[in-house]
């Protein structure tokens, strides 16, 4: 089933040629509204205007997040104020927030995005969707919101927190989908249980998640405890919010909306793009963005292109669920790991809790890294050859993971904090 | 149907197009719309082969045309319908008809028999007139003369240059209807207009150009909505 047909199924001729129109009148746009653009285009002393080829993208300056805090709070809108229709601000998951506009045309944009998003999970305007994101200055609420509204569903905005109302809602309205992070979908499976609810009795039979890496162990707990299916999706509020990619029911990849976002991945080093298929930095330019147009943002997702059509029939290109962040990157004894690594491990070892921290800390100019998992409560009650035994696995399955030793400690169910928006689950102690 | 990319083409010295990248699908109507002077015209004149391109390609079903002679373009279904109508005066209606089946020619009288009444149904008040001089038409029929006699090419794309130009508004809004109707018997149209709000309102999809690129381009309905189109063409400024 597809929103607009027309567009996800483009033959790669014409979706090109389309990306070419959008990116030169963008270019054009940018060169001559957005005075920042305009100073870096002739300090690189760059032809824009006769910009001929998809691939001189690579000629092109980058946007770092930092030029947005610079640019604080409008400097980068290629509009007036007077024609946005619509302020956000980043989630400020890292450091100091950013404001991004959007103007009437950018939200329908942006609605049909995330339409297309739902329509591809499988959700039709006969699914009632609860909107567990939190709504506010954040993308996550009001951009499902608008493109749930968009597809035709009856939308429940409830947004992030109180759990307990969250389920009783659930039952009484006839939830058919959730929308949230990930995490906070796994704390809701967690209450549902306490609560004694059976999910079988439950409407729901989808989940949406995003704003956050998940694992795709993480996706299968998820989708046992809560009997629905879960699809991912991506954005992020610096060229849009969510609506960017997101994955069809074949559940193998995020289907990306190419025909508004020109995407790149590029080796983060050295900037150049990744050989097909490996693993580097997701690049977007926003190809109709008319408020708050990207040229090249980096994102700091790391992610790759999948290889293969998908048996949907969709035609833009999909990458891999994001596989961690170059920010959330820890080099621990100069290795680098990611969360979702960990995360991945630890959902497949039988006793454990998907409720996890890592540690890092530094002694004596050495890192140790320790994993904090939550286990089921009979293991403490139980004898202590038990919780060893748990402990040596967990430890030999994550050093052959990841490269390293690291120490696990075992704790009782319901002592590590809970989400209800983006886990933080790494605590760096170290002060370099 | 048609894709342009990277087009340039100009007068002597003077560079009038900078750059164009559009396309046309099958079945749309598409407009250009732009101020005085900013490069439609010349747009129509280069994908018709009447002025040279300095770079780029224009490709027309598979074909690049901007190495055909311009005689040879309608031949391969891309007709024009000048601006200012350019009916030739001292002929008859019909005669002028049947210029414009120049390219079917071939094909035999029977299909042209068949073209002409296709377009005296298209415009009955040119049946009314087929034996009158075209320069004896009101600016209106004239119009209807000039479109007509480009469709008498069985065209697979018509281009439009400024059909509303020197027209009362009444007339605009019927030759506007009558390209909505062409388009909904499935031909395909290239409008270009300085009348954007009339051409959005009809159109699918718009490009539009200032001196010489194009600044924006999308949806219609979007176009309507976009500030800088409405302060620029369309004379409204909220």
């Amino acid at each position: 089933m597809y929103w607009q047909e027309d567009k996800e199924c483009m033959k790669r001729d014409e979706l090109e040629q389309l990306q070419l129109e959008r990116l030169q009148s963008t270019l054009y746009r940018v060169g001559t509204h957005v005075p920042f653009y305009r100073k870096k285009f002739n300090e690189m002393a760059l032809d824009y205007e006769s910009f001929a080829s998809l691939e001189d993208i690579q000629q092109l300056p980058f946007t770092v997040k930092q030029d947005l805090r610079d640019s604080y709070p409008y400097g980068l809108f290629a509009v007036p104020l007077r024609e946005v229709v619509r302020l956000h601000s980043s989630s400020g998951t890292t450091g100091q927030a950013t404001v991004v506009g959007y103007t009437k045309n950018d939200i329908k944009n942006w609605s049909d995005l995330v339409a297309r998003v739902l329509c591809g999970a499988g959700l039709t305007a006969d699914d009632v969707i609860q909107i567990a994101f939190g709504y506010g200055l954040f993308t996550g609420g009001f951009g499902l919101h608008y493109g749930a509204e968009r597809l035709g569903a009856s939308v429940i905005p409830i947004s992030a927190g109180n759990t307990k109302r969250q389920i009783q809602i659930m039952q009484d309205f006839k939830t058919t989908a959730l929308v949230c992070t990930p995490s906070y979908a796994l704390n809701i499976a967690d209450v549902l249980f306490d609560m004694g609810v059976n999910p079988a009795g439950l409407s729901l039979k989808f989940g949406l998640f995003g704003a956050e890496p998940w694992s795709e162990a993480m996706r299968q707990e998820i989708n046992q405890k809560l009997g629905i299916r879960a699809t991912d999706n991506y954005g992020l509020s610096e060229v849009m919010g969510p609506g960017v990619a997101g994955e069809c029911s074949e559940c193998n990849g995020l289907h990306i909306s190419e025909d508004h976002f020109l995407v790149e991945i590029l080796d983060p080093d050295t900037l150049e793009p990744v050989k097909e298929g490996e693993v580097g930095e997701l690049v977007i330019t926003t190809l109709t963005k008319e408020a708050f147009p990207m040229i090249r943002y980096r994102t700091r997702d790391l992610t790759r292109f999948m290889p293969g059509d998908c048996p949907c029939g969709r035609t833009g290109k999909r990458m891999h669920r994001i596989l961690g962040r170059t920010d959330d990157m820890l080099i621990i004894k100069g290795v680098n790991v990611f969360p979702t690594q960990i995360e991945s491990v630890l959902f497949n070892i039988d006793g454990t809790k998907p409720h996890y921290r890592i540690i890092v800390e530094r002694e004596n100019h050495q890192d140790r890294a320790t994993v904090m998992v939550e286990v089921q409560e009979s293991l403490f009650s139980d004898r202590m050859s038990q919780q060893r035994e748990l402990i040596d696995t967990i430890r030999k399955q994550l050093s052959s993971e990841l490269g390293i030793g690291v120490a696990v400690k075992l704790v009782e169910e319901k002592t590590l904090e809970r989400f209800e928006g983006k886990g933080k689950r790494v605590i760096d102690k170290r002060k370099l | 149907m048609l894709k342009i990319r990277n087009l340039a083409s100009g007068y002597g010295k003077i560079k009038v197009l900078k750059n164009i990248s559009m396309h046309v699908d099958p079945g749309e109507i598409v407009t250009i719309i732009g101020a005085n002077g900013a490069g439609k015209t010349t747009l129509l004149s280069t994908i018709a082969g009447l002025v040279k391109a300095t770079s780029g390609e224009v490709i027309f079903k598979e074909t690049d045309i901007l190495r055909c002679k311009a005689a040879t373009i309608p031949g391969l279904g891309c007709v024009m319908v000048p601006e200012g109508r350019q009916v030739f005066a001292t002929m008859s209606v019909e005669e002028n008809m049947l210029l414009g089946g120049h390219p079917v020619q071939k094909q035999g009288r029977a299909v042209i028999n068949e073209l002409l009444e296709y377009q005296y149904e298209l415009f009955p008040i040119l049946r009314d007139r087929k034996n009158q001089l075209a320069g004896t038409l009101s600016g209106g029929e004239q119009q209807m003369l000039a479109i007509g006699r480009a469709l008498m090419a069985k065209p697979s794309l018509v281009m439009m240059d400024e059909p509303s130009t020197g027209l009362a508004p009444l007339i605009v809004k019927e030759i506007f209807q009558i390209i909505v109707r062409l388009r909904d018997e499935g031909n395909t149209v290239l409008l270009v207009e300085q009348n954007a709000k009339a051409a959005l309102g009809i159109a699918d999809r718009g490009y539009v150009l200032e001196t010489g690129k194009i600044i924006v381009q999308g949806p219609a309905e979007d176009l309507l909505e976009n500030k800088d189109v409405q302060r620029a063409y369309l004379g409204r400024e909220k």
